[in-house]
């Protein structure tokens, strides 16, 4: 318990809402599961933590972080709910809405602390349900078990706060009105419904990765992708593709030192000082596929670990045991069979036996026909044309990936070397 | 709560059946019915005569028109439905997953409104 009194100065109190955000970050997932569990009102659940961390930060940095903030809010918020149900109920009263309003009235008196029962897999689960739309779910999910507010989120997205204010208002509706319910799915269903949630996170982590502009914030997501994925292995420990996913997720992070240079310019992997690769990440990371892969129940986020726990294996590029990659994308495309999978299959057939084997797989119909919109696609075959020395061929198709790439640490890697092959011999 | 199953496909499907598919699906539809009912799930369902039936009315400035054929051209047309009586939206999906027209149309589930 800090000391109560104001703050001696404005970093203090900047310190300490920091904390305390930390904190409600940390807790708001579970005081909502249990709050959603107790009243069966996601929505009315939501609003009642909103009003209740948006107090805590209010008053927390003036009278100090009570010894138990989680039950602090959980308090808390069950007073909001009994406010809004009371104010709610004057309207049209419903039978089991007044019942609940008498039991909550009751445990508010007696000033009880409620039980804080861990929910949070059946928060999960409705917030990715796949009868919501996608980026409802990847709001949802961020602000009821990440914790994050709506204007953080919007942030992170680069979108504004009432876009995802809206999102967050229509999956809520969806929930209530469609009778979306607050359970674990059957044992059946699990798989299912489990790749809808690893689905989630991988693109919060994905967003975050993918920008090399707009700073830290966005970096952030990635912190937060790892977050959500480690809580789902703590809550699902039997499920090899959550491992995988999380797995895969810090041997991605890893690099995120080294992928970009002074100036934000994409480095690729090969080019990485791998001196600035993020060891303990690595060592988590391949210490996770490992033990997944063990328990011989393959998939695709385990896979995609293993290539880039390959990769991590390698102190110098050149040391990369290119065969293993290509045996794991061949086992990647039987499992995902994709254009794309594809396509990294043959560029990893090319390191493994030379550019000119890589180039024909890559003229195979099934990737260059619905690929030939995708700037990786022609990055891919010019830099096996430079490999090769044909610079003509080369500056032919970074011009055409230049045409179509829309990142902007990407474009400058392409423009360089597009520079390289047209330069005056 | 209410859940209305409504089937949409593709009706030139079961107009070029043979006796035989047209049959075992008959029966396909005859057994998931019975079992909606066993369960006491099944609150009503229909199948619907081909979109070349329908009629449409509409009412603009007090003056009713009547056009022949459905509201909207679609590639797969409403041919049927199931009213059921689900506890939630889980159970309502796989209700509607065996309906048999789900591996060659589309089944659209929407909660009913309960009024008061």
């Amino acid at each position: 318990m800090t000391e109560a009194g104001t703050p001696s100065s404005p970093g203090a109190w900047l310190e300490a809402r920091r904390a305390i955000e930390d904190m409600v970050r940390d807790t708001s997932g579970r005081v909502l599961g249990a709050l959603v569990r107790r009243l069966g009102d996601f929505g009315l659940a939501e609003d009642a933590l909103q009003d209740a961390i948006a107090s805590a930060l209010e008053r927390w940095p003036v009278d100090g972080v009570p010894a138990n903030p989680a039950g602090w809010i959980a308090v808390s918020a069950r007073r909001r709910a009994l406010d809004r149900l009371r104010r709610r109920t004057t309207r049209v009263r419903k039978q089991d809405e007044v019942a609940l309003v008498e039991r909550l009235a009751r445990e508010v008196e007696q000033d009880e602390p409620p039980d804080i029962p861990d929910e949070r897999l059946a928060l999960v689960f409705t917030c990715c349900h796949p009868a919501l739309a996608e980026e409802g779910r990847v709001a949802l999910t961020l602000r009821a078990l990440g914790g994050l507010s709506t204007a953080e989120i919007a942030r992170c997205f680069l979108v504004p706060e009432p876009t995802v204010a809206q999102r967050i208002v229509r999956a809520r509706r969806k929930i209530q009105d469609a009778r979306i319910p607050f359970q674990v799915p059957e044992r059946e269903d699990l798989p299912e419904r489990l790749s809808s949630v690893l689905a989630v996170i991988y693109l919060v982590f994905n967003e975050g990765y993918a920008a090399t502009t707009g700073g830290l914030l966005r970096a952030d997501l990635c912190e937060e992708a790892i977050r959500l994925a480690r809580i789902i292995v703590e809550l699902l420990p039997d499920q090899t593709e959550a491992e995988g996913l999380l797995a895969l997720l810090l041997l991605h992070d890893s690099r995120r030192a080294a992928r970009t240079d002074a100036t934000g310019a994409l480095v690729t992997l090969e080019h990485q000082d791998r001196s600035h690769w993020d060891r303990a990440r690595i060592d988590e990371g391949r210490a996770l596929v490992k033990r997944a892969l063990e328990r011989r129940r393959p998939g695709r986020y385990q896979i995609e670990a293993a290539i880039a726990a390959v990769h991590a294996e390698a102190d110098r590029a050149e040391r990369t045991d290119w065969w293993q990659i290509v045996g794991l994308y061949t086992a990647l495309h039987s499992l995902v069979p994709t254009p794309v999978v594809a396509l990294n299959r043959a560029a990893a057939l090319a390191m493994a036996a030379g550019p000119r084997l890589g180039l024909q797989h890559l003229e195979d119909p099934a990737i260059s026909v619905p690929l030939d919109g995708y700037h990786l696609l022609h990055s891919a075959r010019a830099d096996l044309y430079r490999r090769l020395g044909d610079a003509p061929e080369a500056a032919r198709h970074y011009r055409r990936a230049l045409e179509l790439v829309t990142n902007d640490s990407e474009r400058r890697y392409l423009e360089r070397r597009l520079a390289e092959v047209t330069r005056d011999p | 709560m209410q859940y209305l199953l409504l089937i949409y496909e593709d009706q030139k499907i079961g107009a070029t059946m043979d006796e035989k598919a047209q049959k075992d699906l008959m029966d396909a539809y005859w057994a998931y019915t019975q079992e909606l009912k066993d369960s006491g799930a099944f609150l009503a369902g229909e199948a619907l005569q081909p979109t070349a039936t329908a009629t449409t009315v509409r009412i603009r400035s007090g003056r009713t028109t009547t056009t022949d054929g459905p509201f909207a051209e679609t590639k797969e047309q409403l041919g049927g439905f199931y009213m059921i009586d689900a506890p939630n939206l889980d159970q309502a999906l796989k209700w509607a997953a065996k309906i048999p027209a789900s591996k060659t149309g589309s089944i659209e589930v929407r909660p009913i409104v309960k009024f008061g």
